[in-house]
């Protein structure tokens, strides 16, 4: 089982966390501006990251909140957790 | 012809189905009902209920505040539960609506969604922790820390009062699967319970 860290609670085990997906993607302010391109864009284009990948975690079964965390898709080992609204870590080695 | 008689269930089984999953065994007991209360606000939310209620809401995660009689539980940064007894409810409700009264904030009466179990005795950590994988040491979970989290496969609040007791908040319908498996798994440490005491 993985182990989560909630940047609330703590270390939790995964069975305690729902996840939410790719992170840092905003819906865009005014969607009646866009065409149907820009729209599918933001909403099914997704990067599909072999490697470091921000998504969003949610611990749906403890306190309840979105944050987000890094982690290495080959690996499934997880670099960072942080905040919703803190901005991307920099892990050390320079990887963004 | 198929055989169309309905399988008579023995009234012994039928019986041993609706009573009450503990009766016998003084390490998991049915609390009596209580005032529940979830508080969902800010920090001037948690203040003005706190003055009201008579405790200071925790702050910190997973960390509680209790009086005998009542009791604020954390359950997320916005998010408090809030323990009472049953005959206080209306006026723990007026108190804090006047209390909260231009705030943002949301109250709601859980009184009825919720039973309490308790769980005490020298096994208590290695028996919920038979389907928690959470650590319940005191060090890693002292006294006072109280947290959501899944039991098996029923959302619970799990919260320890006193350094062998445990108080475990679960959804009323979830009452009999959380309290029989909790049976189930403390046979191994009091293997002279039976399942249907």
């Amino acid at each position: 089982m993985l182990q989560i860290q909630c940047p609330y609670c703590g270390v939790r085990p995964e069975s305690e966390f729902a996840y939410g997906g790719e992170a840092h993607i905003a819906r865009p302010t005014d969607p009646s501006t866009l065409n149907d391109d820009q729209w599918a864009e933001f909403l099914y284009m997704r990067t599909n990251t072999k490697g470091v990948h921000a998504e969003r975690w949610r611990h749906a079964r403890g306190c309840n909140r979105f944050f987000n965390a890094l982690r290495d898709t080959t690996s499934d080992r997880f670099l960072a957790f942080y905040r919703t609204g803190e901005p991307r870590p920099v892990l050390a080695g320079g990887k963004p | 012809m198929a055989d169309t008689t309905p399988t008579r269930i023995p009234a012994s089984l039928i019986d041993a189905r609706r009573s009450p999953v503990v009766t016998r065994r003084d390490w998991l007991q049915p609390l009596a009902p209580r005032a529940r209360f979830t508080l969902r606000g800010g920090a001037d939310a948690r203040r003005a209920a706190g003055a009201a209620f008579g405790l200071v809401l925790p702050e910190d995660a997973c960390r509680s505040a209790a009086t005998p009689t009542r009791a604020a539980l954390w359950l997320g940064p916005d998010e408090q539960l809030l323990l009472g007894l049953e005959t206080d409810t209306a006026s723990i409700q007026e108190g804090l609506e006047q209390a909260l009264r231009g705030i943002a904030h949301s109250l709601v009466d859980v009184s009825h969604r919720q039973t309490a179990l308790e769980i005490s005795g020298p096994h208590a950590e290695a028996i919920l922790n038979g389907a928690s994988p959470l650590d319940l040491s005191l060090s890693a979970f002292p006294v006072g820390m109280c947290t959501r989290t899944v039991f098996e496969k029923a959302d619970v609040v799990l919260w320890r009062p006193r350094a062998d007791t445990f108080h475990i908040e679960v959804w009323r319908s979830f009452t009999d699967y959380v309290s029989s498996l909790i049976a189930e798994i403390g046979r191994e440490y009091y293997p002279g319970d039976g399942r249907a005491a």
